[in-house]
């Protein structure tokens, strides 16, 4: 039996952050005159969903392939796992899973041979067990039906799917994917991103990019937007949102634009920009909303909407891009003067 | 932290090399060959055709239906040969004799034209074929090194046309003796310096080939390009390959077994080169990543 005795008092120690699973710093990496990595720093915590935003040619598959070590950096340090991949290559690539936009299959394959083939090279092995396991891989992608048949004939939804089971095949801790649903309809394209975000429910830890902001929203426990090579902003989306609208946001809507135009010089009403019949205002305080929604009233309105408006990735996706486009002018203004 | 400041990691990271790996690629691109009826239907005839075709009906024509002006042909060629090659033919009649001759001495580039062909055509195609299908990313973010996928892919494209030669051989042999044996005092063939010639000569000729030939699809952008390429390397080499499979059968063993030492080491050579052309960034179709 075990007898409870006071001892001394012990400080609680906060447990120590984990390690990032991905560190990028200050990395360059150039394809004859174009610079495709300039400065990246990215840092991606383990067990979530991190999106890389960025239009084309932002660096997002440059740094995928800069992660697994199929590229060598010019300058800057590159750690996943706390491995350099240039180093330790062998062991961080089996370590991840990867999913690019092209599906990356052999056509005269079966599915069953696909994923036999990646099952040999990440080191399963061959035989019954190794079967079980990949029917299993693809059964979570529900395409265990058509292993058997040719991928030439498969649908691009279907490669897809193939591609992302054979991506999990060897229980990976990171997922790399790569506009996996490039080319696909929208309802393979919600099905794949419900399937990609089940995967952290084990603790993977995935990246995702994409160009399709519609995807990453709420998808995403961090954002990394980036631009020209370079990070120009990260951190989960609320925090951006804070960052980039500090203020509270009602959308009101009203018949008689006049009144709704009249609550941009209302108290409280920090900003104010209206599309048609309705107006997003920001707000010093969100308890200002009933007085606005009065005013509206008093003067004679009929008020056909109010809501809290919370910005879209989209919205904020552009207003990263805006802030960075000034910010770059700005630099250029200062340095003609 | 150690900072990375150089483009030209290898493929640093893959320590060792797992023989493992060399065969699962090699085994995943002949599977894939073997669907490809559209590419092994035309190279089975091309097989048939040097190994079957010609060589029955000339040493038919000479040996059984006495062509009197083709043998008469034959027997003055005969005489520039060397002295050892002439002295070695037997037959006690003239068309025994042109029937031995054609059957040894002449039909020595076949054995070197089918098997370069043949890889060639497969080999062209292996590296830019992973990077036009998309396939080489996958490849390239796998955990098997540069080292193993290249050597796996000069496997599956050195068995093909290596396989169809040693099958060919065979056949030839069985051709040979049925229609040249009985009037040479029975079945002769192969000689001693046509096994040096199979397994001694022709592989090292047909590796250093196809180094070169991967090597150049790791580099080019297309596999037409890499197809001409590759008609451009392989013809000299056919013509080299030719003139030393033939030395080396009128030259007599210790000949043969020079040439396909050096024949060896010229491929080890080509073989370091290959594997250093190719790279993770060439797989993924960048050029310039070294």
């Amino acid at each position: 039996m075990t007898t409870l005795t006071s001892g001394p008092a012990v400080a609680v120690v906060p447990p120590l952050p984990s390690p990032p699973v991905i560190l990028l710093d200050g990395v360059v990496k150039s394809f004859g005159t174009n610079r495709a990595l300039d400065d990246l720093r990215l840092t991606v915590p383990g067990g979530q969903i991190t999106v890389l935003l960025g239009p084309n040619g932002a660096g997002k598959t440059t740094a995928i392939r800069t992660i697994t070590g199929a590229f060598t950096p010019e300058a800057g340090t590159v750690r996943v796992f706390g491995l350099d991949p240039a180093v330790d290559g062998e062991e961080v690539r089996s370590r991840c899973g990867v999913v690019s936009a092209k599906p990356a299959l052999y056509d005269r394959l079966s599915g069953l041979d696909n994923l036999r083939y990646s099952a040999e090279l990440y080191g399963l092995g061959r035989g019954s067990v190794v079967d079980a396991r990949i029917v299993e891989a693809a059964a979570r992608f529900g395409i265990e039906g058509a292993l058997n048949d040719q991928v030439g004939g498969y649908s691009t939804g279907m490669k897809t799917r193939l591609a992302l089971s054979r991506s999990v095949l060897h229980r990976p801790e990171l997922l790399l994917y790569d506009e996996p649903t490039s080319g696909l309809d929208p309802e393979s394209s919600l099905a794949v991103l419900e399937l990609i975000r089940e995967m952290t429910t084990d603790g993977s830890t995935v990246v995702m990019c994409t160009h399709l902001l519609l995807e990453a929203e709420g998808l995403a426990d961090q954002v990394v937007v980036l631009q020209d090579g370079a990070n120009l902003v990260d951190g989960s989306p609320d925090e951006l949102t804070r960052r980039y609208w500090p203020d509270a946001m009602v959308r009101l809507g009203a018949d008689d634009l006049a009144a709704l135009d009249a609550l941009e010089r209302a108290p409280g009403v920090v900003g104010y920009e209206r599309t048609d019949g309705t107006a997003v205002l920001r707000l010093d305080a969100p308890e200002r909303v009933p007085d606005l929604v009065f005013a509206l009233t008093a003067a004679g309105a009929r008020v056909t909407r109010v809501e809290p408006h919370e910005p879209t990735l989209e919205d904020l996706y552009f207003a990263v891009r805006e802030t960075a486009g000034r910010s770059r002018l700005g630099r250029v203004d200062g340095s003609s003067v | 932290m150690a900072t990375a400041t150089t483009t030209f990691a290898r493929d640093r990271g893959v320590r060792t090399l797992r023989w493992g790996n060399v065969w699962t690629v090699a085994r995943t691109d002949l599977k894939q060959l073997a669907q490809a009826r559209d590419y092994w239907i035309p190279m089975l005839i091309l097989g048939s055709i040097f190994f079957v075709f010609v060589p029955t009906v000339l040493l038919f024509t000479i040996t059984q239906l006495g062509n009197v002006d083709a043998v008469s042909q034959l027997s003055q060629a005969l005489e520039v040969l060397p002295e050892r090659a002439q002295a070695a033919i037997q037959g006690d009649t003239e068309q025994a004799r042109a029937g031995y001759a054609l059957a040894v001495y002449l039909f020595a580039p076949v054995a070197v034209v089918v098997p370069i062909t043949i890889s060639t055509a497969v080999g062209a195609a292996t590296i830019v074929g992973e990077r036009e299908r998309g396939t080489g990313e996958f490849l390239a973010h796998s955990p098997a090194g540069i080292r193993e996928i290249f050597l796996g892919k000069l496997l599956a494209s050195l068995l093909p046309g290596y396989a169809t030669t040693i099958v060919g051989f065979g056949i030839y042999s069985l051709i040979v003796n049925t229609i040249v044996g009985p009037d040479v005092g029975g079945w002769f063939f192969p000689t001693s310096q046509w096994w040096v010639l199979m397994l001694w000569v022709v592989p090292p000729f047909l590796a250093l080939t196809l180094s070169l030939v991967l090597r150049l699809s790791a580099k080019v952008k297309s596999t037409a390009a890499a197809q001409q390429a590759s008609a451009l390397v392989s013809l000299p080499l056919i013509m080299v390959a030719y003139s030393q499979a033939t030395g080396s059968l009128y030259g007599g063993n210790a000949l043969a077994w020079y040439v396909g030492a050096i024949a060896w080491v010229l491929a080890g050579v080509a073989l370091w080169r290959g594997v250093r052309a190719v790279t993770r960034g060439r797989l993924l179709g960048v050029a310039d990543e070294r």
